[in-house]
């Protein structure tokens, strides 16, 4: 198939070693990071649409999280093993995309003149700095309501009130939207491309896989932007 | 009895309407060591008859005669079967999506009457750390060969050929198995991909050997070299953006990729290392 000379020891190179280093092994911690933080995100917006039922029910949920399998277990064991399998997951996800980021630059040090997309959506496309933005989002996001760091009310308010102190601000709430966005985004491809990865597409399920990813994307998008949605515009209070 | 001439035919002479001038924007590069840019050359009598390749050596005609290097600029068959002759067209490999309504072809049998008359045509080589430029369009894909001789095989005594009812084929199994088998190994896939990854590829192969019969005993030995021939090879990986299946010639499917990914992972359950 080559008209060049067919000797193929020159620049033959080595495989690597580990089955660790593959491109293919690195996708599926990936995609299983992913979902993990999925199913998180799913968990964690049906709670903050807790907002809607008045701030009893909002404190009373966030002392709930925190109490979880009390008094079998101790304190706040529960919430700190979830917050130990996220923080797992969001360092495997980043260790992953940041690694077949370098990979693909590696792969094609000199772009083209001139090329152009034939099928790749914006979603696809954007989903590397996108993900870096919903990085920086998210560590914002635990300094303004977990830690209250930038919140107004600081720690010494009740989660409900440093709800009401962020979304109050119309920039902070655009920001999240924007952040919110770009989230539903990622989940859109990435969605799609985790069932890929794990290998349970086919060209007969490809149709509703996308629709699936598109579905789970926007109710996960609208479901977030609910709450402070309301708050901006004075719906709750 | 004389016809009545038709007036429009009668002044212009048909080959004169139908040839269109074209200005091409091509990549030279010397070789691979050498920096290459882009260099324009005018072309006056392109017939949209002509295939793109044909165009390319009525500017090598034109280049010899003016005592200029010719374009380097691989092909073989000319015919849509051999993967020889790939190039990026205005940015599409082999011209793939030029237009609306997806039109799988290969740069040899891709047609000038794609173009119009006045048209400029950027000409680049496919691009990817592993396809390293030999000279101007040519490019080399000896990359694959070793992914191929990674694992893209089965192996069986020689001898006369078995009887073909001895091993039965389920018909779905046999047609897949034959539209992955298409893949002419052109590396467009590569050269489309944000990732310059060789997935679409190495999928097609893992899926065509993948489902038959012959293709098991080394089915998990296969995918898992393969794979790591690919990653060393300094391919990107896949990220599912699917510019490779829409640049195919042949329409190789994304469904072969997540094939390769199920066949991958399973293997690495079973323990299956790669060698060497
Ligand atoms: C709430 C946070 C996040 C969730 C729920 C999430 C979810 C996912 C999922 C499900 C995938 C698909 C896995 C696959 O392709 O097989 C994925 C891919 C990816 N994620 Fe995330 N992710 C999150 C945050 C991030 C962050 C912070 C980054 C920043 C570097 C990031 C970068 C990527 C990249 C580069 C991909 C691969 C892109 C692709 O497949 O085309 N993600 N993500
Ligand atoms: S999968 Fe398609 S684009 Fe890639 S090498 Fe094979 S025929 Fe060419
Ligand atoms: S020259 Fe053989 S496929 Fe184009």
């Amino acid at each position: 198939m080559l008209v060049v000379t067919v000797t193929t020891e020159s620049g033959q190179r080595r495989a690597p070693k580990a089955a660790k280093t593959s491109s293919v092994f690195k996708k599926a911690v990936m995609a299983v990071s992913g979902i993990i933080l999925v199913l998180y995100l799913i968990a964690h917006m049906i709670g903050n649409l807790k907002a809607f039922a008045g701030r009893e029910d909002f404190n009373h949920y966030s002392e709930w999280l925190r109490t979880i399998g009390n008094p079998a277990l101790p304190g706040a064991t529960t919430l700190w093993i979830i917050r130990i399998v996220l923080l797992v997951a969001v360092g495997a996800h980043i260790w992953a995309a940041v690694s077949l980021w370098r990979q693909a630059k590696r792969a094609r040090p000199h772009g083209y003149v001139t090329k152009k997309a034939v099928a790749q959506s914006y979603a696809s496309r954007t989903m590397r700095w996108g993900g870096v933005i919903i990085a920086a989002f998210i560590i914002w996001h635990l300094l303004d309501l977990t830690f209250g760091a930038v919140n107004k009310e600081g720690h010494a308010g009740t989660p409900y009130d440093r709800v009401l102190a962020s979304f109050q601000n119309p920039v902070v709430t655009i920001w999240y939207a924007i952040a919110l966005i770009l989230l539903g985004m990622h989940l859109r491809h990435g969605i799609w491309s985790a069932t890929q990865t794990l290998g349970q597409s086919n060209r007969r399920r490809e149709v509703t896989v996308n629709y699936a990813a598109t579905a789970i994307a926007t109710v996960i998008t609208v479901g977030f932007l609910l709450t402070p949605f309301a708050v901006l515009f004075g719906l709750i209070d | 009895m004389t016809m009545t001439e038709d007036p429009t035919r009668a002044t212009t002479a048909p080959h004169q309407e139908r040839t269109m001038r074209i200005t091409l924007r091509v990549w030279r590069q010397p070789d691979a060591r050498s920096a290459g840019k882009m260099v324009s050359y005018k072309l006056n009598d392109v017939s949209p008859d002509m295939s793109f390749l044909e165009m390319l050596d009525v500017l090598n005609e034109q280049l010899i005669m003016d005592g200029e290097d010719p374009v380097a600029f691989d092909h073989d068959c000319r015919e849509g079967i051999c993967g020889m002759c790939g190039v990026m067209i205005n940015g599409r490999a082999h011209g793939n999506g030029l237009h609306d309504g997806a039109v799988q072809t290969t740069t040899c049998q891709l047609h000038m009457r794609s173009f119009k008359d006045g048209d400029t045509i950027d000409v680049e080589p496919w691009r990817a750390s592993a396809f390293p430029v030999i000279k101007d369009l040519a490019v080399d894909r000896r990359s694959f060969d070793r992914i191929i001789q990674a694992g893209g095989y089965i192996s069986v005594p020689t001898g006369t050929a078995p009887e073909a009812h001895a091993t039965p084929v389920p018909k779905k199994d046999a047609d897949f198995a034959f539209d992955a088998a298409t893949c002419i190994g052109c590396g467009a896939c590569v050269a489309a991909c944000p990732n310059a990854s060789s997935m679409l590829f190495t999928a097609a192969k893992v899926t065509h050997l993948g489902l038959l019969p012959q293709g098991q005993p080394e089915r998990n030995d296969r995918v898992v070299n393969m794979v790591a021939q690919q990653d060393a090879e300094g391919f990107g990986g896949c990220t599912n953006i699917g510019e490779c299946s829409a640049s195919c010639p042949k329409g190789i499917s994304m469904e072969t990729i997540s094939r390769l990914n199920h066949d991958l992972l399973g293997a690495l359950r079973a323990g299956t290392r790669p060698k060497s």
